[in-house]
């Protein structure tokens, strides 16, 4: 094989991948942050893996078994929070295990060894197919017009539900429908940063854009911005160092927000200094 | 003056016990009723009832279509209930009043956010339309809920203990805001506080189970008493005190 073909289609699929996944997580993860629902989302991701084991025992694709799953349990979670006849710390608890547990009893019960595993597990872009690029494109798309369209019905029913329910009936439908779309999200970007991480890929990014504004647009914009920043930064850094690539994108973005919280901390000094 | 609603013999209950026993009350342009009576004696659910929130079991309220509709109703609900830690702004927060009226998908026209604008200075909070609700005092988070209940010019506001998120130093203030929006649109404020909201309305409402309408904004512990509304008359005084009966 021409080797500057595949290294030119490998940097192509690189920033096509960093890019679709730094703006839905950087959407999903805006909600799920201003939301408080960033233990409920853990508990989507590894509920998933559940998914991806019966997935790889039942031999389809492992990526539809994870959305299923991932879907499932976010309505699930969300459905019995609403009536408030469970813990939902719990039952998101239980659920995160018990999914882990399925995935693992069925990739082990699964003839032969599974090489992509590990890619599940940590993130790799070797793995990432085509098919994910696109599906995480087309992803991006539906994301960014549902938010244009919907912007401040999704904005008020998330920030204050119970004044949402004083004028609006659509209340709980919008809540099912964003909270799929996140778990949608999710499991999408599990290709690329891995079970263990993807948590951290969507909710690190607003985290860093919240240091600067409070308007949910502009978190928005810069947590995008901010996750491109760190993806791109760490996929460069994985390549030439030689290690996984999910690790050093978290890795990145942590120092981000580091580096970030601390010129932040010193603009308020200087602010406070010149008054 | 027109009435805005009637409720006839109307009993409503919430999780499976009746709270609300064969209420008939109405409300009028330029009321100002205060709504007292104990805990769980059903003021709340009075208030969800006319927002439409709630069904009645039995009996029916009945809007006067040329004045008021359900888009005509502003609320402040108790204690915010929204995050004030949630990315929007001051702005946003008045702004999501007018929801009400709008669809789905329909954003904010720029004579909306003049009428944000207007309210926003209106109530005292001029240079802080951008700020996050997290820079607020507890005074001003109040104002900021208080100008999405009115952006939408309702002829009914109806207000869920104020009180209980107001510094005393922005309370008088506060009331008398009120007693300007009492002008153009009727006030229905649910509170403990007797006290205090007796020198700002026009006449009670005592809710327990049943509801016994007191046409004075003056009153005394026989009254409760005669409409079986058992709640403690607080003076505001230099040490806490409550002012009883005259022995005879």
């Amino acid at each position: 094989m021409d080797q500057s073909i595949f290294q030119y289609d490998f940097i192509v699929r690189a920033i096509l991948g960093a890019l679709f996944a730094s703006i839905t997580a950087g959407l999903a993860g805006t909600y799920i942050v201003s939301r408080r629902m960033v233990f409920l989302s853990g508990g989507i991701t590894h509920a998933s893996f559940g998914g991806i084991g019966i997935g790889y025992f039942a031999g389809i694709n492992p990526v539809i078994g994870a959305a299923v799953f991932g879907i499932l349990s976010a309505l699930g979670v969300e459905y019995l929070s609403g009536r408030q006849k469970i813990r939902e710390d719990s039952a998101i608890g239980i659920l995160w295990a018990f999914g882990m547990a399925i995935g693992i009893i069925f990739i082990y019960l699964t003839p032969g060894y599974s090489p992509n595993l590990m890619s599940y597990l940590f993130g790799s872009i070797l793995t990432v197919s085509d098919a994910d690029i696109i599906a995480l494109g087309v992803m991006s798309i539906i994301l960014i017009l549902y938010f244009l369209i919907f912007y401040r019905t999704i904005l008020y029913i998330s920030f204050d539900e119970s004044y949402a329910r004083t004028y609006s009936s659509y209340v709980d439908i919008f809540k099912y429908v964003t909270t799929s779309l996140m778990a949608l999200t999710i499991v999408l970007n599990i290709r690329m940063a891995g079970v263990v991480l993807v948590l951290s890929l969507l909710t690190i990014p607003p985290n860093i854009a919240m240091i600067f504004t409070r308007v949910y647009f502009k978190v928005v914009v810069w947590s995008v911005l901010a996750g491109f920043l760190g993806t791109s930064a760490g996929y460069t850094i994985s390549y030439f160092a030689g290690i996984p690539v999910g690790a050093t994108i978290i890795f990145t973005l942590v120092i981000i927000w580091v580096v970030a919280k601390g010129i932040n901390q010193l603009l308020l000094r200087y602010k406070r200094i010149n008054r | 003056m027109a009435g805005l609603f009637d409720m006839h013999s109307l009993s409503a209950s919430y999780g499976g016990s009746l709270v609300l026993e064969e209420i008939n009350f109405s409300v009028k342009e330029n009321d100002f009723i205060g709504v007292i009576g104990p805990n769980g004696g059903g003021k709340t659910t009075l208030l969800k009832v006319i927002l439409g929130l709630l069904k009645p079991v039995s009996g029916e309220i009945i809007f006067n279509s040329d004045l008021l509709n359900s888009n005509s109703i502003g609320y402040l609900p108790q204690i915010s209930t929204g995050d004030i830690n949630y990315p929007v702004t001051v702005t946003d927060v008045v702004l999501s009043g007018l929801m009400i009226r709008k669809g789905v998908m329909s954003g904010m026209s720029s004579d909306d956010k003049k009428k944000a604008e207007m309210v926003i200075e209106e109530l005292g909070l001029k240079g802080m339309a951008r700020l996050s609700l997290s820079e607020l005092s507890g005074g001003q988070l109040q104002r900021v809920f208080l100008g999405r209940a009115i952006i939408g010019d309702p002829r009914l506001l109806l207000l869920d203990e104020p009180g209980n998120f107001v510094d005393s130093s922005f309370e008088n203030d506060f009331y008398e805001k009120l007693r300007m929006l009492n002008g153009r649109m009727a006030i229905l404020m649910v509170s403990h506080d007797v006290g205090t909201i007796s020198s700002h309305i026009k006449s009670f409402a005592c809710v327990n189970r049943k509801l016994h309408y007191h046409p004075s904004h003056e009153i005394t512990n026989d009254d409760l008493l005669a409409y079986g509304c058992p709640i403690q008359l607080i003076t505001h005084g230099e040490v806490p005190h409550t002012v009883l009966k005259i022995h005879t």
